[in-house]
């Protein structure tokens, strides 16, 4: 297939219908209307269903029915919307259901803005709903990455009966690239027989359900989960390492903010400072064992986003104490630039000598 | 002529002691047995005089627990 | 020559249900069972359990059943429903789950007329917890969140679903009906047929409204509670037909 110029949130859908999404259920929420508004005038073309739920709440909660009946589903929303979904997505998890959940991440807390953010990463990966859970969370940084990563996540939960979700923001849903659509690598997909479609001829009946009212059931079921994450931490790692030869320092940076980051890296290596980048692609499972092997490289470590300081924490635990590590931030939809980033790599610098 | 009557049975360790099966029987048969308490603790329903019973099904279409099975039996001749 | 007149559907599993004494959810799990039963569809319905005293439907119905957060089966449903067509679906919810918590998802699955069967079991309380004051709690009607009766200034009246949801285009059969009495639990029979068959016809949403007791948590025997709902229920909350569009009809 030949590349086609598409817009972020357009490139989703068209990514998630050719992955083999025959659902989608979601409600309208800035910056991220286009996708469902390409749903509703696409899926039918593919044989598949768009409806456009009361809430956030509701569409959560058929892609639970959805899922459990057995079909590819997904839905989309903004921060706000996402904090909605919470209750489901706990749900989705404690019943392990698949699904595909996109966040375009806008300024918060509350209403917040409708700019680019990347402040909704302690919700997507220490777990916004209650319980013991987790999901696959990937943070792509082009169009081109998002449709590959999309595609893939659907794969992802269903080899996991697991929900993932895929982070961008503003920016990524707004912008045009050349995109061609890509089928993931192969993975053995184990049958849906689980799945809720009537018992037919099957002789016994399925049952979709969270509900452990034993305590020692819950806990045998929150350690089967487990085991299962443990799986997808060991698997599903995805990470870019740049420049990082014999980098001065390493910038932590994912989504579009690894991509000011990477031209201030150009701007870095004009004034004789060698940067390097480490871009998480999966947020979680996060590459904590990545950021250890390089701390022996640099002098420090710098984590930029378009947040207070969230990711900065888990870039702590994985450099463990071996070099010191730094934050420099914008938020509320504020976006940081490369001359200012470069500044703060300057000021860490000069105090590191 | 065949005459009609009727049969209950009670699955007496599913019964709760409702009572609710001992208002509705139109020939006023179906008892609880002070007797005797079941497996749940509960004076279980019963019927003392079976010979009565006209088979409308009533005590068992009133039980929430579905411990009653209601048979119609014709005696020929 | 003996016939059985009346026995344990094949519609239930064979397991002893949860329900306190006298609890009238028995009755309507074996009503709805009956009737997929008798409607040949058991191996094609797919039941949605709420979160309330019935939590555990799941382990009831002989069918395949997913369980919802509190009221949100109908989105739940809608999703079953759209991915399957041509199977039954069916949400069975309390009034907790169904007029309080989960407005929203019934009000709008029955406005978008989802082709499914809502079992709304209505008992005036929340049982499960242990008794508090719900939407459909009766003025005057004394709740552990209402001690001293539900105060018509503070709390406003109960809210009355099937008449709501008739105002909808979208429902194609809502009937209110109740299980105080062998004849009244034979026509919930027939009205949870009618509602079953108007969704395998593909009419649109329909629902049956089950008034039913809380022996436990309204503090009477069963047989004083049946009474009491009889006499302060039923005058509040009538029974009958609230919606049959015309092809139902």
């Amino acid at each position: 297939m030949a590349k086609v110029l598409m817009k972020g949130n357009e490139a989703i859908g068209a990514a998630a219908i050719k992955a083999g999404c025959k659902f989608f259920f979601g409600y309208p929420i800035t910056p991220q209307s286009e996708l469902p508004e390409y749903m509703a005038r696409e899926m039918p073309k593919a044989g598949a269903t768009f409806l456009q739920a009361e809430s956030e709440v509701a569409a959560i909660n058929m892609v639970y029915g959805a899922a459990g009946a057995g079909a590819r589903v997904m839905t989309s929303s903004s921060s706000p919307g996402i904090s909605l979904k919470q209750e489901g997505i706990s749900y989705i998890a404690g019943a392990e259901l698949p699904c595909v959940i996109v966040n375009i991440i806008r300024g918060g807390p509350g209403l917040g803005g409708i700019q680019p953010a990347q402040s909704d990463y302690f919700q997507a990966t220490k777990g916004g709903g209650h319980g013991d859970y987790k999901m696959v969370v990937l943070a792509p940084a082009s169009v081109q990455e998002l449709t590959d990563l999309l595609m893939e996540g659907f794969d992802i939960a269903d080899q996991y009966r697991n929900p993932v979700m895929i982070i961008g923001d503003g920016m990524l849903g707004q912008m045009m690239e050349p995109v061609e659509l890509r089928e993931p690598k192969k993975r053995n997909l184990p049958p849906k027989d689980w799945a809720t479609t009537g018992t037919g001829g099957r002789g016994h009946t399925n049952v979709i359900n969270s509900l452990f009212i034993d305590p020692a059931e819950c806990e045998k079921h929150n350690l089967k989960l487990k085991a299962k994450f443990d799986e997808m931490e060991k698997n599903e790692k995805k990470y870019e390492i740049y420049n990082c030869d014999n980098p001065d320092i390493i910038v932590a940076a994912y989504g579009t903010t690894s991509r000011i980051v990477k031209t201030a890296i150009d701007k870095c290596k004009d004034e004789g400072i060698n940067v390097g980048l480490i871009r998480p692609i999966s947020l979680w499972p996060f590459p904590y064992e990545v950021f250890e092997e390089y701390a022996d490289r640099a002098k420090a470590f710098l984590s930029v986003e378009m947040s207070l300081g969230q990711m900065v924490e888990d870039v702590k635990l994985g450099v463990n104490g071996k070099k010191p590590v730094y934050f420099y931030g914008r938020t509320g939809g504020m976006v940081p630039v490369p001359d200012d980033i470069v500044a703060e790599i300057k000021k860490i610098l000069g105090g590191a000598k | 002529m065949a005459k009609v009557r009727g049969k209950v049975t009670f699955k007496e360790h599913l019964c709760k002691g409702c009572e609710l099966c001992t208002t509705v029987c139109p020939v006023n048969i179906v008892k609880m047995a002070k007797d005797r308490i079941n497996a749940k603790g509960y004076h279980p329903a019963t019927v003392y005089e079976m010979e009565k019973c006209i088979a409308c099904g009533n005590c068992a279409t009133t039980c929430p627990d579905t411990v009653i099975e209601v048979e119609r039996i014709r005696d020929n001749g | 020559m003996a016939e059985m007149v009346f026995q344990r559907t094949k519609g239930l599993q064979d397991r002893p249900f949860h329900y306190c004494p006298g609890c009238t959810h028995g009755i309507i799990h074996r009503l709805v069972a009956e009737v997929l039963e008798e409607l040949g569809v058991l191996d094609k319905a797919i039941g949605v359990a709420p979160v309330g005293c019935s939590v555990f439907a799941y382990d009831y119905f002989n069918c395949d059943m997913q369980e919802a957060a509190h009221g949100r089966a109908p989105a739940v449903a809608t999703g079953i429903k759209r991915v399957h067509p041509d199977k039954v679906v069916f949400t069975y919810q309390g009034d907790g789950d169904l007029a309080s918590i989960g407005t929203a998802e019934i009000v709008h699955a029955a406005m978008r007329g989802e082709k499914i069967t809502t079992i709304f079991v209505n008992n005036a309380i929340y049982g499960m917890t242990g008794g508090q004051m719900a939407p459909t709690t009766l003025v005057g009607q004394k709740a552990t969140t209402s001690p001293f009766g539900r105060d018509k200034n503070h709390a406003g009246s109960p809210i009355r679903m099937s008449e709501m949801l008739a105002t909808l285009e979208g429902p194609a059969y809502i009937e209110r009906v109740t299980v105080t009495t062998p004849a009244h639990i034979r026509k919930a029979k027939k009205a949870i047929r009618k509602a079953f068959e108007a969704q395998i016809e593909g009419k649109g949403f329909t629902m049956i409204e089950v008034l039913s007791t809380c022996p436990t948590n309204w503090g009477m025997s069963p047989v004083e509670a049946l009474r009491w709902l009889e006499e302060n229920m039923i005058p509040y909350y009538p029974l009958g037909v609230y919606k049959a569009s015309e092809e139902v009809k």
